[in-house]
């Protein structure tokens, strides 16, 4: 059967690292089309995705800047030639399929880590401290995939690309504007490296020590919740149960303590580095090299060493 | 204007979760059990409203078993008007498109302006009744919130979203989720708790409400998520260099 993929995007660009996540997820449940709500640049590149099958291009203002209401009527009107409807857990699409479902009159499943079959899925619950495996009896069903557990799909692909019209603006809700972060660092959910700095950094003048090691070693910046909540860091880098979820090759915890909602969003990184002073801190009971020391000596050593 | 808020009874968020080792649920006996935090963000932002002469009246709703009413009590001592519980007993986890459409009819009911419900509940983490009640009711919806402003006819909302900040403005009535840097929430006086005690508690039944709770996910096993290790103590940042460099990662 037929997949229905709400393809990611981010003024006006396809989200490619998230996009080809959730058509590597959605391909185990069959031939995947991708809804694209921006301009027809956006299509054609997600039209390069292998495995795609289609692409769906809703070029209009009603769709670009994510506005639920508009976004999730359209997918309705598309729904009935699909058994899944899919899109990667971003803060999007976790915005845009549950209202998808409660109009289909189905449960969504969200944070999805596993396809077990057409029907059965694996998703984490509190905060990642247990594994359910659910069946869904619905006719429908709408997943969001955590894409921190798939591989994106490649690239390569040639998939036939259509405009789609829908309602248009239902007037409910408008965009008034985006503050986004701009940097030059790799994404934080789709970096190879990430350094985060926790309530132990201090300050947010502070921060810049940590900043300091990810320009070294190319990567991104992550942030705890305490180092977020204090201002030390914008709510964008915040990695946990609430945050975003990050498997990347290497993880460097600095002056984070390691609270179980922080670790739900970091644990399935490969390799985990924490520096903290505190030697009964429980992050060290999940780092693969931890270094007792004052993250304020040995954070700078480390990027002057390296 | 009436602002309902919906709260949710689960495991404390300091507490470790166990999971039963026959792989049918997680340990809940003898576990502490509060309000889930972001509830508690929203019952804060109500009060906030109602103290700035928004809001008129704030009601809090729970669903669940009867000892949710602790929780309601919980939002009525942070400073609630009235509290509606409806029971529902099933022994597992009310799914959020049940708990959605037994709202929709609260709102039937309550006629609020505003809901504000927590962006999500730290037991199943679905992250779904604020959407799913938005699109029962036909409201427009804004989740995530990080700062929320009352204008004429309109809540206009700061989202917390993957590349920043997004503002958004919903025409209302409205659904708004919170987020958690909306607001801290307050602790409860001795004296308001005594106070709480004596605040209306209205109690129903998921069945008053014609709504069928049958769950459409069967849970089929729970089991431990794929454990970690904990790794080795290096002494120096050197000897941390040398262990990266022995895996490639740097």
């Amino acid at each position: 059967m037929a997949v229905l993929c709400l393809a990611e995007t981010a003024n006006g660009t396809l989200a490619l690292d998230a996009t080809a996540k959730a058509v590597s997820a959605g391909a185990k449940l069959g031939d995947v089309t991708l809804l694209v709500c921006g301009p027809a640049a956006a299509g054609d590149e997600a039209a390069k995705i292998a495995g795609v099958a289609k692409v769906l291009v809703a070029e209009d203002a009603a769709y670009a800047n994510g506005l639920a209401e508009n976004i999730a009527d359209l997918i309705v009107s598309l729904a009935g030639d699909y058994a899944h409807i899919i899109a990667p857990a971003t803060t999007t699409g976790k915005n845009v399929l549950p209202r998808v479902a409660a109009l289909l009159d189905v449960m969504v499943i969200s944070d999805v880590i596993e396809v077990v079959d057409g029907d059965t899925f694996k998703r984490p619950v509190y905060a990642g401290n247990a594994v359910q495996t659910v069946k869904s009896t619905d006719a429908t069903k709408v997943i969001s995939f955590r894409t921190s557990t798939f591989d994106a799909a490649a690239d390569g692909g040639s998939a036939a690309v259509e405009s789609v019209a829908g309602a248009g603006d239902k007037g409910l809700s408008a965009f008034v504007e985006d503050k986004v972060v701009e940097s030059d660092r790799p994404e934080l959910t789709s970096a190879k490296v990430i350094v985060s700095g926790g309530r132990g950094v201090g300050s947010e003048e502070s921060f810049a020590i940590i900043e300091a090691l990810a320009d070294k070693l190319g990567a991104a910046v992550g942030a705890s919740r305490a180092a977020v909540d204090s201002g030390f860091a914008p709510n964008d880098q915040q990695v946990g149960q609430t945050g975003k979820v990050v498997a990347p090759e290497l993880y460097i915890a600095c002056g984070i303590s390691g609270a179980i909602q922080h670790l739900a969003g970091m644990k399935d990184s490969k390799v985990i580095v924490a520096i903290n002073k505190d030697e009964e801190a429980p992050i060290f009971q999940v780092a693969d090299f931890g270094l007792v020391a004052d993250l304020f000596d040995a954070v700078p050593e480390l990027t002057s060493k390296l | 204007m009436k602002v309902l808020v919906p709260v949710k009874r689960v495991i404390d968020y300091n507490v470790k979760v166990k999971v039963k080792a026959d792989g049918t649920g997680v340990d809940l006996a003898n576990v502490k059990m509060s309000m889930n935090p972001f509830d508690e963000i929203s019952v804060e932002e109500a009060i906030r409203l109602k103290e700035a002469g928004v809001a008129s009246e704030v009601v809090v709703v729970s669903i669940g078993e009867k000892k949710s009413t602790d929780t309601i009590r919980n939002a009525l001592a942070m400073g609630a008007d009235r509290g509606i519980l409806v029971t529902e007993d099933q022994g597992v986890d009310i799914e959020p498109l049940a708990v959605a459409k037994i709202l929709a009819k609260v709102v039937e009911e309550e006629a609020p302006e505003l809901v504000i419900l927590g962006k999500q509940a730290i037991d199943n983490d679905m992250n779904a009744t604020g959407q799913m009640l938005a699109a029962l009711l036909g409201w427009g919806q804004a989740t995530f919130a990080s700062e929320v402003k009352i204008e004429e006819g309109k809540a206009v909302v700061t989202r917390e979203v993957d590349g920043g900040l997004q503002t958004i403005s919903v025409n209302l009535p409205a659904i708004v989720t919170t987020d958690l840097r909306l607001n801290e929430p307050r602790y409860a006086s001795l004296p308001n708790i005594m106070k709480a005690k004596k605040k209306p508690l209205d109690e129903k039944t998921a069945a008053d409400y014609g709504v069928d709770t049958t769950p459409r996910l069967n849970v089929v096993t729970t089991e431990e998520p794929a454990g970690r290790e904990a790794g080795i103590k290096v002494g120096s940042v050197d000897e941390l260099i040398a262990k990266l460099k022995e895996g490639g990662l740097v």
